[in-house]
């Protein structure tokens, strides 16, 4: 009961990554409580993109320590595919299977992965769509789907398995404006259900509402970190003001 | 004629104008296309039947009652080629499948791989076939190895099978590459295996992206088959005709082969048309 990583769900400590001579994290220090959805900001290239797949071992890490569910999971002997399987990663650009049905898409994972009965797994998968508002697009493909929805069908296709952590880079960055909306309200659902998150994004009126913390990243390294109300609304770092007033203008 | 639109539309007099022009438009293309058809044909048709040679060439190529006879040996022949064909096809697809995938598998471990797939397609991209089946096809059964059958057909069909899979594999290798990579780290981020994403997520895509090409090289493969003939033991329809044409130095069984090989090759010809165009509106997708 006293275990101090039992409410602990990833813990990144001096994280570095550079391909080739681009150093894009220097010494990234990060750790997401269980039900806790942390937002990270930053410029453009700043590699928020890059820490997630780290995070969920899509990169290998050249140096730092990443604990998920108290397992070092940067520890090479660890099987990155099983590590993978207990997180649900959403890209910015959905990359939905074009081949599969949008129940396909959902659960492939379910049948290959986890090993669930055909039919459960429909089961599963369809309740999962229920959720996300699409349970009638099942069976429809997902290029005939708006872009809001295929951002859906992702979300569903990465929650399904119930992960322990849900990453979401930029999930509303490819969407046109008025399909935003439908996106950032199925996250804010999540987070009300207690699905613990970390997600980059650039609206911040949807990070200040959503985020218990909001960090930074700048120069490799989580600049300046808080709640939104120190960091967006009060941000201590000359840098993070001038990152705030750029996205503002 | 035209049924009202739901809108309660009715085209302007400018538009009807319009759809009469396209109309006198179309009728005037399609008499000119059929009467310039039936020029060159009857021009064409012409000079060769009063050509000084037509009496003869007509009586030892085009001799209907030689066709009439020899056209049932010549047919059990074509079924020959058939067989080969579908063996050969499912055999390539496997082998051709196998060199792609160890071609585009990346890392240092799977570099022997590599070196193998690619040796392999450059020795028989660069073998003329005729070399290949003269080659396997007396030096195979030759060889009396321990399990392996000693007939003309078998090494006949391995040849056209070591061939065709080196031109196929890069028909694949290039379907392989064409899926995105974000597709790939998709299949990944899920948990898949390597694997297991090569099989549900990039094979699938890069098959439909390359079927058109392989009905192309399936319409190829179903001639290529008669090239067998040449070990004189398998009795396919190129054989058939050659056995029929020695009888009475009468040539007319050639011509029947080559028209049952256009009649066995036009629909699968027209297939694969079809088939790219259905393709055309479905094969993109996945893209960033
Ligand atoms: N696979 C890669 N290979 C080489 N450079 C990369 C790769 N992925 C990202 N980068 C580089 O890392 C930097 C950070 O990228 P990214 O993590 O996508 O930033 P962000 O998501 O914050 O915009 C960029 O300079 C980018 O060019
Ligand atoms: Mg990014």
């Amino acid at each position: 009961m006293s275990d101090p990583t039992a409410n602990t769900v990833l813990e990144m400590s001096g994280v570095r990554k550079a391909f080739g001579s681009n150093v894009v994290l220097s010494g990234v220090d990060l750790t997401v409580g269980r039900g806790e959805c942390v937002v990270l900001i930053g410029a453009s290239g700043s590699g928020k993109s890059t820490l997630l797949r780290c995070a969920n071992l899509l990169e290998t890490v050249d140096d730092g320590v990443i604990t998920f569910e108290g397992e070092d999971i940067t520890d090479p002997r660890v099987d990155g595919d099983r590590v993978r399987s207990r997180m649900g990663l959403v890209f910015q650009a959905y990359n939905l299977f074009p081949h599969l049905s949008v129940l396909g898409n959902v659960t492939l994972a379910l049948r290959k992965v986890q090993g669930v009965a055909p039919a459960e797994a429909e089961s599963r998968g369809l309740a999962m769509l229920d959720r996300v508002g699409l349970a009638e697009k099942a069976r429809a493909r997902p290029d005939d789907l708006s872009g809001g929805q295929q951002q859906r069908v992702a979300i569903a296709r990465a929650l399904v398995a119930n992960p322990q952590l849900m990453l979401l880079d930029e999930v509303t960055s490819a969407l046109d404006p008025e399909l935003v909306g439908e996106v950032l309200d199925l996250l804010s659902d999540l987070k009300g259900e207690g699905v613990t998150m970390v997600l980059n994004t650039h609206e911040m009126g949807f990070a200040r509402d959503v985020a218990d913390t909001v960090c930074f990243l700048h120069d490799g390294v989580v600049h300046e970190t808080g709640t939104p109300a120190q960091v967006i609304d009060a941000p201590q770092q000359e840098r993070t003001r001038a990152f705030l007033s750029r996205i503002r203008a | 004629m035209r049924s009202t639109a739901v809108d309660g539309w009715q085209p302007s007099a400018i538009q009807l104008e319009r759809e009469s022009w396209r109309r006198r438009q179309a009728t005037r293309s399609t008499a000119i296309a059929a009467a310039s058809t039936l020029l060159v044909f009857g021009v064409v048709g012409a000079l060769v039947v009063t050509s000084p040679g037509w009496e003869r060439v007509h009586e030892t190529y085009f001799n209907w009652d030689k066709a009439v006879d020899s056209f049932p040996a010549v047919a059990a022949g074509l079924w020959v080629n058939v067989k080969i064909m579908a063996i050969s096809a499912v055999a390539i697809v496997i082998v051709s499948l196998t060199i792609a995938v160890m071609r585009t598998t990346r890392g240092p471990l799977a570099f022997p791989l590599r070196l193998l797939g690619t040796v392999y397609v450059d020795v028989f991209r660069g073998l003329p076939l005729l070399l290949v089946i003269f080659l396997l096809g007396f030096g195979g059964p030759a060889l009396d190895l321990t399990g392996m059958p000693r007939s003309a057909l078998f090494w006949g069909c391995a040849s056209l099978v070591l061939s065709y899979s080196a031109y196929v594999a890069e028909v694949f290798r290039a379907g392989i590459e064409s899926v995105h990579q974000s597709q790939r780290l998709a299949g990944r981020a899920l948990g898949l295996t390597y694997a297991q994403t090569l099989r549900h997520v990039v094979l699938p895509q890069a098959w439909r992206r390359v079927l058109p090409a392989l009905m192309n090289d399936l319409v190829s493969l179903q001639k290529d088959s008669g090239l067998i003939a040449v070990l004189g033991t398998v009795i396919d329809a190129i054989r058939a005709a050659q056995i029929e044409t020695a009888r009475d130095f009468n040539y007319t069984p050639y011509v029947v082969a080559g028209f049952l090989f256009i009649c066995l090759t036009v629909p699968m010809a027209r297939l694969t048309d079809w088939f790219a165009r259905k393709q055309g509106f479905h094969a993109a997708g996945g893209m960033l």
